[in-house]
């Protein structure tokens, strides 16, 4: 039995104008790929941001695993302002997250990172490309390519596959998958693609307004979505 | 030419202002904050014309007025401090009271005009000093906050993932933009700001793909335009600022047609 990475116990966050998890418990272990599913405005972003420490739940807490060490989390987020004009090239774009040394430019390390981790992404033909131009397959690449590269324990992934196309969608859970089977980071996938959830993912997670539902992927029922929908 | 003091002081305080300007300008342009740079240019013109109203050096009152309102713009929301309508509106308010300020004062056009325009001769020894000082701080804070300042003005999301204070990262960045500004102003005078902050940084933009590699061009970029228009400005005895912002001015659309012709 794998080690529990994240255990959420009895989460609950509301808004000053209404509930938006409300006792929601659930337990992620090492190696794991947990999908997370739910129609909008559900909480599933909310939930990554108590993951994150950016909100405080009411109730509840999140116990990270193990406890003397602080978790590395990657993080690609669903919304990011990246326009046509953005200036950046895709390497460019990536090292951003370097922080290993505090220096203006890059450490001897720091590029071996980032040659590394450009190569894992397939991303060497493109490196140089401004991120502005770049496809929105190859732009999802980046973010994960940035969200890795300090190799994180924990990757969360906020509907990264949203934009894309069949294509596109497998290329960059493929590379996720290798990572996740690689490398054991953990990985949490937050998506309203059930088909690619059940492809992809161990474990789901369905959120629905006030109740929750998880197990191996392999036993989610459709009908509970519908069911959630409907309520 | 170099045997004039007031020469050698127009370049040395002009070759530090094109080297704050060149690195700030990269950050102004990450963060999509021309705009913003603009209504503090406008705020230090109030700012020196208060000081000259109250006797002060006109870089003091600069100073005075463009930090405190780089502040109180951190305080406010990200989304409103870039809102254009609510920017105009603040700048004629402080062209305004410029004006007011200048004319209670009762000094004539020509201080309005260095004021607006630079002046290369006005600068004594000790604004030398202080110009230096300044730029001083402000690579100093540059270099401390480095890599969270280029993660927020490049990436502002991922900054925030990462855990990076942003908030903090914004207010510091407003208040080396404030000094950056009042600086700049010294020279090129504070209607053509934008000369040394924006265009030296956009033009950069068309050539590297790199932080690093904008803020080399960017700093060489105004590096040329001030040295060459002081000396311009020497030998003809027109306006520095006029060489300054032409020179930029082709820097720039050179590098648009550059990057046309490239892009076939
Ligand atoms: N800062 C906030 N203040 C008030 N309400 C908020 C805040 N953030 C989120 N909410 C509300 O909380 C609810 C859950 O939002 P959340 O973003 O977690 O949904 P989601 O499940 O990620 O939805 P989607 O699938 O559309 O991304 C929504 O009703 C939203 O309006
Ligand atoms: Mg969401």
């Amino acid at each position: 039995m794998s080690e529990p990475v994240l255990n959420i116990k009895n989460l609950t966050v509301s808004f000053p104008d209404h509930l938006v998890l409300n006792d929601l418990s659930a337990q992620l272990n090492q190696g794991d790929f947990l999908s997370v599913v739910g129609q909008n405005g559900v909480g599933k972003t909310t939930l990554v941001r108590v993951i994150l420490h950016e909100l405080t739940p009411q109730h509840g807490k999140i116990e990270y695993r193990p406890v003397f060490k602080r978790m590395k989390i990657g993080y690609v987020p669903q919304f990011r302002n990246i326009d046509e004009e953005y200036p950046l090239s895709i390497r460019d774009f990536i090292g951003l997250n370097l922080h290993d040394s505090h220096m203006p430019w890059l450490s001897k390390k720091e590029r071996q990172k980032l040659d590394k981790i450009i190569e894992q992404t397939n991303l060497e033909s493109i490196q140089n490309t401004p991120l502005g131009e770049a496809s929105g397959g190859e732009k999802q690449k980046a973010y994960l390519a940035q969200a890795l590269i300090n190799n994180p324990d924990l990757l969360i992934l906020d509907e990264s596959t949203a934009s894309l196309d069949n294509v596109r969608k497998f290329e960059l859970l493929d590379l996720v998958k290798e990572f996740n089977e690689q490398q054991g980071v953990t990985v949490l996938f937050i998506t309203h693609d059930i088909e690619l959830a059940q492809k992809y993912a161990h474990d789901y997670l369905l959120m629905r307004h006030g109740s929750y539902l998880s197990g191996p992927i392999s036993e989610f029922k459709e009908s509970d979505l519908e069911e959630a929908e409907h309520a | 030419m170099l045997s004039f003091a007031f020469m050698r002081h127009a370049y040395i305080a002009g070759t530090m202002i094109a080297v704050i300007s060149g690195i700030i300008g990269v950050y102004v342009i990450g963060r999509n904050m021309s705009f913003l740079s603009h209504m503090l240019s406008e705020i230090g013109f109030s700012g020196a014309s208060f000081g000259i109203f109250m006797s002060w050096p006109p870089l003091n009152g600069m100073l005075l007025f463009t930090i405190v309102s780089s502040v109180l713009i951190g305080q406010m929301s990200s989304k409103s401090s870039r809102r254009e309508a609510s920017i105009s509106a603040i700048s004629s308010l402080f062209l305004g009271s410029g004006i007011l300020f200048l004319s209670l004062a009762n000094k004539n056009a020509s201080d309005a005009t260095s004021i607006l325009f630079g002046s290369m001769i006005g600068i004594s020894q000790s604004e030398v000093d202080q110009i230096l000082w300044l730029s001083i701080a402000v690579l100093v804070i540059i270099f401390i906050v480095y890599r969270d300042l280029r993660f927020d003005s490049f990436d502002h999301v991922g900054a925030q993932v990462k855990g990076v204070n942003t908030q903090a990262i914004s207010i510091i960045f407003l208040v080396i933009l404030a000094l950056s500004v009042s600086v700049a102003a010294q020279i090129v005078g504070s209607l053509l700001i934008f000369v040394l902050l924006t265009l030296p940084a956009s033009s950069a933009k068309h050539f590297t793909r790199t932080v690093s590699g904008m803020m080399v061009f960017s700093i060489g970029a105004a590096l040329l335009g001030v040295w060459l228009g002081l000396y311009l400005g020497y030998v003809t005895n027109w306006p520095v600022s006029f060489f300054i912002a032409m020179i930029e001015c082709v820097i720039y659309f050179g590098a648009l047609t550059w990057n046309r012709i490239k892009n076939g």
